[in-house]
């Protein structure tokens, strides 16, 4: 204890003279904070080495043989063809967009309104319940969806709409949203739970319904949260290979309706890139492909951090 | 200056400020303070809302790095040390303890709230523990209503129960300087009194910086006290005279007297 009058000397020479040691925890932090720096550029690293590499495998093609017109504007899918072969991406494309737009129409609303009913309306047991039967659905691998479209829907739709084929856009969307819906509703519920329970209180004791609280409130309060498990999804939509392979019926086709067969562009990588020679148009144009993927979710991320910024600094 | 004051005691400085100037982007909250905080008095900050009294505490402990935005000029020193060049600032912020407005009670039990500060400095003997987290709980006025239920959640106690553990936290890393921004803000009459007679106490072997809203509060508890009005500081005198000294300035006047503010 130090006492005004006894005390031997002035604030230097007190208990805590020696605070500005580097001492053994602080080279320790230090030495921390470099090896977390280390793993979050390597995550970098490895995003950009990546895309280095498919440019490379792709970069020959796109500067001798690719007509921009040809790629985005045809829908002739032709690679295979010995004298005359065709790199129309323009189905590919539709069909990939196709399918995505119809599974996210059918699990925004699914998925948002499971979110919603778990983290605001079901209380105890139900919610728990709810919680884990929505991540066992998260769980299912995708090929288990590609079989259930390939024998439930499949016959499903050509019994219910008297189709010749149920192997469509609308078997391969349902299937998507379905995959999609409860990766989304686990996000979204999240971010619902991230608000906090101040806020709703503070809405209910001024009179509010639990709906107005819901949306007046907590929905605006979550906002940027929700965007992220919707965009989620959309890359889910994009991304997705197997099912689509199997419950869109993988034929090059501008569908006109939801009752057509489309090809995506990631099931067309799979089914063919084993059967390329290593360096030819073909094995490049599949690479060609992929940049295109590549790109269109490097957008699709890069607008939705936009988007959350915005928010962010308008909030 | 600073080598005429280390030469005569009774001035000791623990905190040294010299035209120091806070700003967030390019808007300046606080403009050209320079004061003095002596070592073992409690030196009181009034003034209204928004007129920088919580940033200048942050700039004292380096909560400036945690802030996006905010920057300051001028000098700082503490213990003699200019807090621009602290080396480790764990070491800096392990000797200045804070109480903020609101209460956070970390989401650890009410024992390892308090045990926390000395477990990081390398206390392990349980029985030095014990000690340390019943003298803390039992100065923040608190050891009564929590020593049958130190192992519930800190996080589950009341607002006022959460707002004396966070000033027990304080107090277990033994700092030189504790710095009180509100601390009574969520806290009952009763029992801000009892918290008062500790830091009278507490003065005998630590500094306190004290921010607060309640005039009256720096009146019982203050030696010096400093008026800050909208980023400047209005002045810096012994506390009786902000209350009766005729050449008070005219605003310190109408803002202790509850005129403004």
């Amino acid at each position: 204890m130090r006492n005004g009058g006894d005390k031997p000397g002035g604030p230097k020479a007190g208990p805590g003279a020696n605070w500005d040691r580097l001492g053994a925890s602080w080279f320790i932090d230090k030495g921390v904070q470099v090896l977390v720096f280390v793993g979050g550029t390597s995550a970098i690293i490895f995003v950009v080495g990546i895309f280095v590499f498919i440019t490379r495998e792709g970069w020959p093609f796109i500067r001798d043989t690719l007509d921009f017109a040809e790629f985005f504007g045809s829908p002739r899918w032709n690679p295979t063809s010995d004298h005359n072969p065709t790199y129309g991406a323009l189905a590919l494309i539709v069909g990939t967009a196709s399918v995505t737009g119809l599974a996210m129409l059918i699990a925004i609303p699914f998925s948002l309104g499971a979110a919603i009913y778990i983290a605001e309306f079901a209380q105890g047991r139900t919610r728990e319940v709810l919680k884990v039967l929505v991540e066992m659905l998260a769980a299912i691998p995708s090929v288990v969806w590609g079989f259930i479209g390939l024998t439930v829907m499949n016959p499903l739709i050509i019994d219910m709409f008297n189709v010749p084929v149920g192997l469509t856009v609308l078997n391969s969307g349902l299937i998507l949203g379905l995959m999609a819906a409860p990766i989304m509703t686990t996000i979204a519920e999240d971010a619902l739970k991230a608000v906090p329970d101040g806020y709703r209180e503070a809405a209910e004791a001024m009179g509010a319904t639990k709906l107005q609280v819901v949306f007046k409130v907590v929905l605006p309060a979550a906002k940027n949260g929700l965007v992220a498990a919707v965009l989620l999804g959309v890359g889910r939509g994009f991304g997705e290979t197997m099912a689509v392979l199997m419950a869109s019926g993988h034929s090059v086709n501008l569908p006109t309706s939801v009752f057509d067969s489309v090809r995506a562009l990631t099931a067309t990588i799979a089914a063919e890139l084993g059967e390329t020679a290593h360096g030819s148009d073909h094995y490049r144009v599949l690479f060609t492909l992929g940049i295109f993927l590549f790109i269109v979710t490097f957008i699709i991320n890069l607008l939705a951090d936009i988007f959350v910024r915005g928010v962010r600094k308008k909030g | 200056m600073v080598g005429q004051e280390l030469q005569s005691p009774a001035t000791e400085a623990m905190v040294e400020v010299r035209d120091l100037t806070i700003r967030y982007g390019t808007e300046a909250v606080l403009r050209n303070v320079s004061l003095e905080v002596r070592e073992h008095e409690i030196f009181g900050i009034i003034g209204p809302a928004g007129s920088g009294k919580t940033s200048f505490l942050r700039v004292l402990n380096r909560m400036d790095q945690m802030t996006t935005g905010m920057s300051w000029d001028g000098d700082v020193t503490f213990a003699g040390r200019d807090i621009r060049k602290v080396r480790n600032l764990y070491g800096l912020r392990s000797r200045v303890g804070v109480v903020f407005p609101l209460p956070v009670g970390l989401p650890l039990t009410v024992y390892n709230n308090v045990a926390l500060s000395p477990r990081l400095r390398g206390i392990r003997n349980r029985q030095q523990l014990d000690e340390i987290v019943e003298r803390c709980l039992r100065r923040a006025a608190l050891w009564d209503e929590v020593k049958d239920r130190l192992d519930s959640l800190g996080s589950l106690l009341s607002g006022g129960q959460q707002q004396r553990l966070t000033i027990a936290r304080a107090l277990s890393q033994e700092p030189d300087l504790l710095l009180l921004d509100e601390f009574s803000i969520a806290v009952d009459p009763v029992t801000t009194m009892r918290i008062e007679d500790v830091l009278k106490e507490l003065k005998k072997e630590i500094t306190i910086v004290l921010v607060t809203n309640l005039v009256q509060q720096a009146r019982r508890l203050a030696d010096r006290t400093a008026f800050f009005l909208t980023g400047d500081c209005i002045e810096v005198r012994p506390t009786e005279e902000m209350f009766e000294a005729p050449d008070r300035d005219q605003r310190t006047r109408e803002y202790v007297e509850g005129r403004f503010g």
